[in-house]
């Protein structure tokens, strides 16, 4: 019953945000659907600006636990931009506290894929983000998409650091992605192992549609009077 | 409605009497009252533009017109003739003059009688989409003007800051947000566009004018206040929501946004503004590099126009974001030639400077960043307890921040592109030799340059900006060159429909 309760109020707040964004009473909507989105491992930028938004309009409302729960979500939704984009709601002084400053560390070195840096602070910063669960996929799956995009064959080494695993685990995550996910293992001559890549158009350039000769639908219906 | 405050003077001229009409004020207020009553679209769009401004640049360079309530007795007391009047009356004093803080209170007063008549769906005129337009932009604009002048609270009188605890519901971002917002929903716009798509409906044909005897005055508010919606939410530093409030309106072809070219110009401008900031830089180089084309080839005949010199500045400003774009992300073949002629003489030196990522080219970007961003406002209320500072400046540089620091992670990216254009294949030890940093390092510069360069567009989808690719197998990076592709479709459509003109063109012709 408290389930159905709360899924009720769940596509409530989707259709507050579609229809009557602009609003001040549904701040603390939005703050209970930020809490569900983190507690079902849900997400909603959109839900999530809106409520940004309404922080900027008053500030003195603003909970700062609240805004960390939604950059933490933002974070997990890399390569999209999220994480900027809620920035750019949030003022100067708000970002200079230290919890924020943390995560904005975290997302520059993201950015920036130096990976063995962000997992060192990650591990300094362990109770901010453990309470955000499926944070620890989410940047795995981040960083299996960043090598996917240049690598065809990736070195064992240049894997591990990225996903910050080592021995059995990645043996584990490996053979994971082996069965599921069409990877293959490859011994290089007398090196360690190379992770061979399921092909895709950024990896292999040849595999590129060549989108931009095709001709849309509506622009052929222009001659339709011509050919008739 | 309080009439206009005469002592708080907003113009030199100590000899102005806001009651007085003269006689050509009256003969205008006549005709333009019948005109309106007879539905004379053309007749309104001639006196709106060129008598106002007539009138205006004669006898009232300095001084307001005659307050409304002046006006009244030439035209029946017409109340909704009085909420236009005024809110041209309005418009000029920001024009033209500097509004007192109470004008600028009595000016949102009056945006809300005039949009509260138009939402009730009782107005039955039809009035130029100009007219329209300058209205929803004006509005949009004092909105902006407001909240810069609140922000500033160091050298505000008693009077100033005792209006602003009395009237502080006036211009709150809320209500200016819900008004755009509602008239989008009761004009059914949305709904008016998907069904044009079907055919069912000729909204851009008829270019939102209502050829049945109805009103064109809801619909074109509506459709208008998205392109509102899209520069107020790019004033919040919200560009995703922005850009899903123009979604409707298609920018791949022409459509009712284009035939009023102060529409035209602040859509693109915000469009390609939101883009630069979400890092599409490939959408915003396109829209740019079309719309100052566009500018380039048909200014001359607006140089008469009242907004020739908005026209001219936003023109500047679009070069200067377009110099960043491009700096971050160069192209070689999204910009036309003739632009491209005009951004070299205006920008070449700056360009050469910010392509090298040192601490002068963060000093470029900063300087081509703050010409051509919007006036970000901050919309929260002021706090009017000591010690009263101005905060007018926080957006501003909130956003400049952000940017900034993209551009400087960025930054190394700039050495990777020159050894990408020289060689076909290098091995990662050779490019980390010649980049001077150790494999890992390089690794990882690889994997940034990667991922700045493709964006996520509204749907998750990645595409790529890059015009120079590469990938990776295992320690050999090999060059893609995106090859130049030539669109034979598309020429082939121009080509005929261009035939086909001809062909008709010819027909007509009677030899004799």
């Amino acid at each position: 019953m408290a389930k159905e309760a709360q899924q009720q109020v769940s596509y409530t707040v989707e259709e507050l945000v579609a229809v009557n964004p602009y609003n001040p009473d549904i701040l603390a909507d939005l703050e209970n659907y930020v809490n569900e989105q983190v507690s079902s491992q849900k997400y909603s930028l959109d839900a999530n600006l809106c409520l940004l938004r309404l922080y900027q309009c008053e500030p003195e409302r603003m909970s700062p636990p609240i805004v960390a729960r939604i950059l933490i979500k933002a974070l997990m939704a890399m390569p999209a931009q999220d994480f900027s984009l809620c920035l750019f709601l949030i003022p100067e002084q708000v970002q200079s506290e230290e919890q924020f400053k943390t995560l904005i560390v975290l997302s520059h070195y993201l950015e920036t894929a130096r990976f063995r840096l962000f997992w060192d602070e990650v591990a300094k910063n362990r109770s901010l983000l453990e309470s955000v669960p499926g944070f620890q996929q989410a940047i795995e799956a981040y960083a299996v998409h960043v090598l996917s995009l240049i690598y065809q064959k990736v070195p064992r080494a240049v894997l591990a650091e990225a996903i910050n695993k080592e021995g059995l685990a990645l043996d584990q995550f490996l053979e994971y992605h082996v069965a599921n996910s069409g990877w293959a293992i490859e011994k290089s001559q007398g090196r360690s192992q190379l992770i061979v890549l399921p092909p895709n158009e950024f990896n292999h350039p040849e595999l590129k549609k060549n989108a931009s000769d095709s001709v849309s639908y509506e622009h052929v219906t222009r001659i339709f009077p011509v050919l008739s | 409605m309080a009439a206009y405050d005469a002592d708080s003077s907003a113009g030199g001229d100590l000899a102005y009497d806001p009651n007085f009409v003269p006689d050509s004020v009256k003969t205008f207020v006549v005709h333009l009252y019948r005109q309106i009553r007879e539905k004379n679209v053309y007749e309104i769009h001639q006196m709106y533009e060129g008598s106002f401004n007539r009138l205006t640049d004669r006898m009232f360079r300095e001084s307001p017109w005659p307050t409304a309530e002046a006006v009244e007795p030439y035209v029946d007391g017409d109340h909704v003739f009085c909420l236009l009047y005024r809110e041209m009356w309005f418009r000029h004093v920001y024009a033209r003059l500097t509004p007192t803080p109470k004008q600028r209170v009595e000016s949102w007063d009056n945006y809300c009688n005039l949009f509260g008549v138009v939402l009730h769906g009782v107005v039955n005129m039809q009035l130029p989409n100009q007219w329209l337009w300058d209205m929803v932009d004006e509005f949009v604009y004092q909105f902006q003007s407001y909240c810069q002048y609140r922000a500033k609270l160091k050298n505000k009188t008693e009077e100033e800051l005792q209006l602003l605890r009395n009237f502080d519901q006036a211009w709150n971002v809320y209500g200016v947000l819900n008004y755009l917002q509602a008239l989008v929903e009761k004009s059914n716009i949305i709904q008016i566009l998907e069904r044009e798509k079907e055919g069912l409906e000729q909204f851009t044909v008829d270019n939102g004018y209502d050829y049945q005897g109805g009103s064109n005055v809801l619909k074109m508010l509506g459709y208008y206040s998205m392109i509102g919606l899209l520069r107020v939410h790019c004033l919040l530093g919200d560009y995703r929501t922005g850009l899903k409030c123009m979604a409707p309106i298609d920018l791949s072809q022409q459509g009712v946004y284009t035939n009023v070219i102060g529409s035209h110009i602040s859509t693109i401008y915000h469009y390609g503004f939101a883009n630069l900031m979400l890092r599409r830089y490939g959408d915003a180089i396109r829209e740019f590099n079309k719309m100052l084309l566009y500018i380039l080839k048909y200014k001359q005949y607006h140089q008469k126009s009242p907004q020739y010199d908005q026209i001219l500045k936003k023109n500047e400003q679009m070069y200067a974001l377009l110099a960043v774009c491009l700096s971050l992300c160069p192209q070689q073949k999204l910009v036309d030639e003739n632009v491209s002629t005009q951004l070299k003489e205006k920008y070449n030196d700056k360009m050469t400077k910010m392509q090298r990522y040192d601490d002068e080219a963060s000093t470029v970007y900063d300087e081509l960043f703050s010409y051509g961003c919007p006036k970000f406002i901050t919309p929260s209320a002021p706090v009017l307890d000591e010690p009263l500072m101005n905060y007018n400046q926080e957006a501003y540089r909130l956003q400049l921040k952000m940017f900034l620091f993209e551009v400087k992670q960025q930054q190394l990216l700039a050495g990777i592109r020159s050894f990408l254009k020289i060689y076909s294949t290098i091995t990662v030890t050779k490019l980390a030799q010649f980049m001077d940093v150790d494999e890992a390092t390089l690794r990882t510069i690889l994997m940034t340059y990667k991922h700045k360069m493709h964006s996520t567009d509204n749907d998750g989808k990645i595409v790529s900006n890059a015009d120079i690719d590469f990938y990776v197998d295992d320690d050999t990076v090999h060059v893609v060159e995106a090859k130049p592709t030539k669109r034979f479709g598309d020429y082939f459509l121009r080509q005929i429909l261009k035939f086909e003109e001809m062909i008709s063109e010819l027909e007509k012709v009677q030899l004799d």
